[in-house]
């Protein structure tokens, strides 16, 4: 009975995961994904277990606990902090398999007979990645919610460093395979989460919802190492399912941003390069709430840049508000989105969904880069560094070879923005002080509103 | 050596396993457009809570008195299920979403 509930709970995990690679079966898959889930919690409760015990209690007590407060959780989360949460839900994973690696290695400890040596090494393998996971995803979670302090950990030569903490990790962890003593295991596990916030200190900006996406296969190597040790194949199945794809999808990231994973794992975005020019970039004009309001209901064609900008002042209903009143007047509004606008990749499509855009407005950098010469007024809410022209011009910019929407080849671009300050990646726009570009100050909800209300006076 | 070399002959089958999964999971997301990435993140982020399975089975073989591997495990279990189960929920209220669009 148990067997054939594992199967069909491995069956509908493979099945859920492939359905959710399409817009229009994903909402099933995850549904099909978590009935799977659950039957596999179910079989792993009932399954016939040598030596068992009935502490029914100790299972059911955290698994509705902590089913009300996922649920709580899920349902209060605001859209934009997305990232941050699926980066803290890693996180507890990763914790998950370091006391679970703990625990065995502490029963171990007591009965060494009945441990083979390759299973110990495997749950300290599995106690490593488990605790990098666990703070790497807190720090990246810190990063994300923009604590200050999150911005400047890293140290000088922190990639010697971290290989010298590698190798310590290892011979400490030799040393205890020899010589059984917990407190040798205490300290290989602080620093293996040192390490996890070493690992993620230097990594910054954009490069965040790759580090995710990483340290979520990291995660699911771990939920593969336990399932080895507990001789469970769904574990086993649905680790490396998730170590796979968290992997396609980290290389599918850094591909729409241009970068090996080298190159983001070292910390590409280091900050000082950039630093040389500032000056000398000519002026940049403001534009006036009504020549914004007249120039965009008298356009034919105005494509609308959103980032990250525009999910902070969750100003994506006003967005829609705003192509409404335009689309009274014939205009063409359509919603350009590159591939790493917001936090996290596909961020930006969950954001105007919320707010109710129609799916097909949203056009995809390619294709956005190809309208662009027929566009009127190109509005940029929020984003920037996915629209710095310095990614196609200068090769010392840290943005250099990313893909960009080439908003400029628009007749006019108009720019919402709080203030001049530099974007996530830390560098100056020179697209501000094109000729054909105007500012429009303030938070991209107060900006949008001012629009708005202008518009409806036309 | 020869435990490792044991060890990979006495799990053949869970070897092979490992390898077609690799391959399995490449295969099933290498085709994902750029919109599904975040829920489809957060969707496999669930999935990997599947180490829950290991806590439980480690808390029905644990003698009823010995707590600290107890409350271990229990622990483990708990913050692997609110992964979970705030996981997907949070992702099937993304692709709700989505869906709305759809009817509309």
């Amino acid at each position: 009975m148990d067997k054939f509930l594992f199967l069909l709970s491995a069956f509908l995990l493979v099945w859920g995961l492939r359905l959710q690679s399409d817009p229009a079966s994903a909402s099933k898959g995850n549904k099909l994904a978590s009935v799977g889930m659950i039957t596999a919690i179910f079989s792993a409760v009932i399954m016939p277990l040598e030596n068992s015990f009935s502490n029914l209690i100790w299972i059911l007590a955290p698994l509705s606990l902590s089913g009300v407060i996922g649920y709580l959780i899920a349902k209060n989360i605001k859209m934009t902090s997305m990232p941050q949460m699926v980066s803290i839900f890693n996180g507890l994973g990763g914790l998950s398999a370091v006391l679970l690696s703990f625990a065995e290695i502490n029963k171990w400890i007591i009965y060494p007979e009945t441990y083979q040596l390759t299973v110990v090494i495997v749950l300290i393998l599995s106690l490593f990645i488990g605790s990098v996971a666990f703070t790497g995803s807190l720090l990246a979670f810190a990063k994300l919610d923009g604590y200050r302090w999150s911005e400047k950990l890293s140290l000088p030569f922190q990639h010697i460093f971290n290989l010298i903490l590698i190798s310590v990790i290892v011979g400490l962890s030799y040393l205890f395979i020899t010589s059984p003593d917990i407190s040798l295991l205490y300290i290989i596990i602080i620093l293996s989460f040192v390490y996890g916030i070493f690992f993620v200190a230097p990594i910054g900006g954009a490069d965040m919802p790759v580090v995710i996406s990483l340290l979520n296969s990291f995660t699911g190597i771990t939920a593969a190492l336990t399932g080895i040790i507990f001789g469970n194949i769904v574990m086993l199945l649905g680790g490396i399912l998730v170590g796979a794809a968290g992997t396609i999808l980290t290389v599918l990231m850094c591909n729409a941003m241009n970068r090996s994973l080298l190159n983001v794992i070292i910390g590409g975005f280091s900050s000082n390069n950039s630093s040389k020019k500032g000056k000398d970039q000519g002026e940049i004009k403001e534009v006036s709430d009504s020549d914004f309001a007249v120039q965009l209901f008298y356009s034919s064609k105005v494509i609308i840049i959103p980032g990250y900008g525009l999910a902070v002042a969750q100003a994506q209903k006003l967005c829609k508000e705003i192509q409404e009143i335009l689309e009274t007047n014939d205009v063409e509004i359509k919603y350009a989105i590159h591939p790493v606008a917001g936090r996290m990749p596909g961020h930006m499509n969950v954001l105007l969904a919320e707010a109710d855009v129609d799916y097909s407005k949203l056009i995809e950098l390619e294709q956005a880069n190809e309208e662009f010469k027929s566009t009127d007024v190109a509005v940029i809410i929020g984003a920037n560094d996915v629209v710095n022209p310095d990614a196609i011009d200068d090769s010392t910019s840290p943005l250099y070879g990313m893909p960009i929407l080439k908003v400029w080849e628009s007749t006019s671009t108009v720019v919402l923005k709080r203030s001049m300050s530099a974007g996530y990646a830390g560098v100056q726009n020179p697209l501000f002080f094109k000729k054909n570009n105007q500012m429009y100050f303030g938070d991209a909800k107060e900006s949008l509103q001012r629009l708005s209300s202008e518009l409806k006076n036309l | 050596m020869n435990e490792l070399l044991n060890f990979l002959f006495e799990n053949e089958v869970l070897i092979y396993l490992l390898l077609f999964t690799i391959l399995l999971g490449f295969e099933v997301i290498s085709k994902v457009p750029s919109v599904l990435h975040t829920p489809l993140m957060s969707g496999a982020n669930a999935i990997s809570g599947i180490v829950i399975l290991g806590a439980i089975i480690l808390i029905r073989t644990t003698e009823s008195d010995n707590y600290i591997t107890l409350i271990l495990a229990s622990t483990a279990l708990f913050v692997g299920s609110i992964n979970v189960f705030g996981g997907f929920f949070v992702t099937n209220r993304m692709l709700e979403m989505f869906n709305k669009k759809k009817r509309g």
